[in-house]
């Protein structure tokens, strides 16, 4: 306690002279301390500071009606494929799998930083560059525009873009929550303006098999109808 | 001689700039505090660079845990006297045809996520405490046999047209589970998803782009 009683030294032994006790005008704060240290502790441990960040992703509608004549073209050219099976690695191949045509050459890389990040930002090099310097300008104050022009700028800037890849995501059934949540986010690092995820197709599972054994498939495989 | 006596003085501190000081960083917690919601089960979420906040009202949560067992959650809207939360148990309970209590209706509406057959709903509500209550979290059904999930999204949108549904898995939950439940949602005519993630930086500027071939 912050008081430290002390006996009144000036009491002689044997006086009979009584005198009103001495009340310190003064109240003792230690317990109100206590108090709101307990108080303090408690709310610091029960509030939520940082609230939960979200990833927002967008499917495009199902529509059991629509027709494959319907779907969009994409040029092969332009397409890359990631397919993602656990364990932290990354396959890709470019263009398409199709038979009577040469097999794409699958390739295995990861989420680090000279992963799979390097072939994105290699290949989506323009818009990269017109998106980030964009960001810098207005972070220097060099171009003052609101949040919404700003974000509406790259979205354009992303749709004009006819360069970059068109990524097409794919995991099998060894792939982890975090791939999918990986790569959506490497797509938005690297700044590609189209990606989608899709079903990844049985050649596809058979391709990422047999570049893990390491005989990659050189030609079409046939796939048995069960 | 007279002894010299030195003054005697209790040794003592204002405690008062303490309190006062005490005093406002409790005005502030108190003020700043948003309570973390109980959770129903332990949830690593992966991490994103996204900065976007997930929204205060109006979400339901699909919670995946690493085993693939799923959990939901539904708030009660930004105004808590709209009891959403016992609007769509009421929904859920004349479509399996079981009856609540008002009471249990009331507690319902207090509690927060939960992952259990429906049968269960009882035991969990009337539960002891916390502890208890995690006995009963099994996940909850969302098969096409038993598809509990599908009716727990189905009525809280009807009752909630505005609720968003935001997805917390954690990082090692199987992707497939992850995918049936988007393509359960995307059935029930749900399109955009808020995926959870905790938020880390990732500075990637002009200069990480690779030297030009």
């Amino acid at each position: 306690m912050s008081q430290i009683q002390t006996q009144d030294p000036g009491g002689k032994k044997g006086s009979k002279k009584k005198r009103a006790k001495k009340h310190s005008s003064e109240i003792d704060m230690t317990p109100m301390v206590d108090l709101m240290c307990l108080l303090i502790t408690f709310f610091m441990l029960t509030t939520a500071f940082a609230k939960p960040k979200v990833m927002v992703i967008t499917m495009p509608e199902k529509d059991k009606n629509q027709e494959v004549k319907d779907q969009p073209k994409i040029s092969a050219e332009r397409t890359l494929n990631i397919l993602l099976s656990g364990d932290d690695e990354v396959f890709y191949y470019k263009g398409q799998a199709a038979p009577k045509k040469p097999m794409p050459v699958v390739a295995k890389s990861d989420f680090s930083k000279d992963g799979v990040r390097k072939l994105l930002l290699n290949w989506n090099r323009d818009l990269f560059t017109k998106i980030t310097e964009y960001r810098e300008k207005r972070l220097t104050g060099e171009i003052i525009v609101a949040d919404t022009t700003f974000e509406n700028t790259i979205k354009q800037m992303k749709m004009d873009d006819k360069k970059g890849p068109i990524v097409l995501i794919k995991a099998d059934t060894n792939a982890r929550y975090k791939d999918i949540v990986n790569i959506i986010d490497e797509m938005a690092i690297c700044n590609i303006a189209s990606y989608a995820i899709v079903d990844i197709g049985q050649v596809e599972v058979m391709m990422i098999e047999s570049t893990k054994a390491g005989t990659p498939l050189t030609e079409y495989p046939v796939i048995k109808v069960k | 001689m007279p002894k010299i006596k030195p003054p005697v003085s209790t040794p003592r501190i204002d405690m008062t700039p303490m309190v006062d000081l005490f005093s406002l960083l409790l005005i502030f917690f108190v003020l700043t505090a948003s309570f973390r919601p109980q959770e129903a089960a332990m949830i690593d979420s992966p991490a994103s660079i996204s900065e976007k906040q997930a929204p205060d009202f109006n979400l339901m949560t699909i919670f995946i845990d690493k085993e693939g067992k799923v959990f939901f959650n539904v708030d009660n809207g930004a105004d808590s006297t709209t009891k959403f939360r016992q609007q769509i148990l009421q929904k859920m309970a004349e479509r399996y045809e079981m009856t609540f209590t008002p009471e249990e209706y009331d507690l319902f509406g207090r509690l927060s996520g939960f992952g259990l057959p429906l049968k269960d709903m009882k035991k969990w509500i009337h539960a002891e405490n916390s502890e208890k209550r995690e006995e009963f979290q099994v996940g909850m059904p969302f098969d096409s046999a038993d598809n509990q999930l599908g009716y727990w999204i189905l009525y809280s949108r009807i009752v909630n047209p505005r609720a968003e549904v935001a997805i917390k898995g954690d990082g090692d939950a199987s992707y497939m589970v992850v995918k049936e439940i988007m393509d359960m949602l995307q059935d029930n005519k749900v399109n955009k998803f808020n995926l959870i993630t905790n938020f880390v930086t990732e500075e990637v500027g002009l200069a990480d782009l690779p030297p030009e071939k």
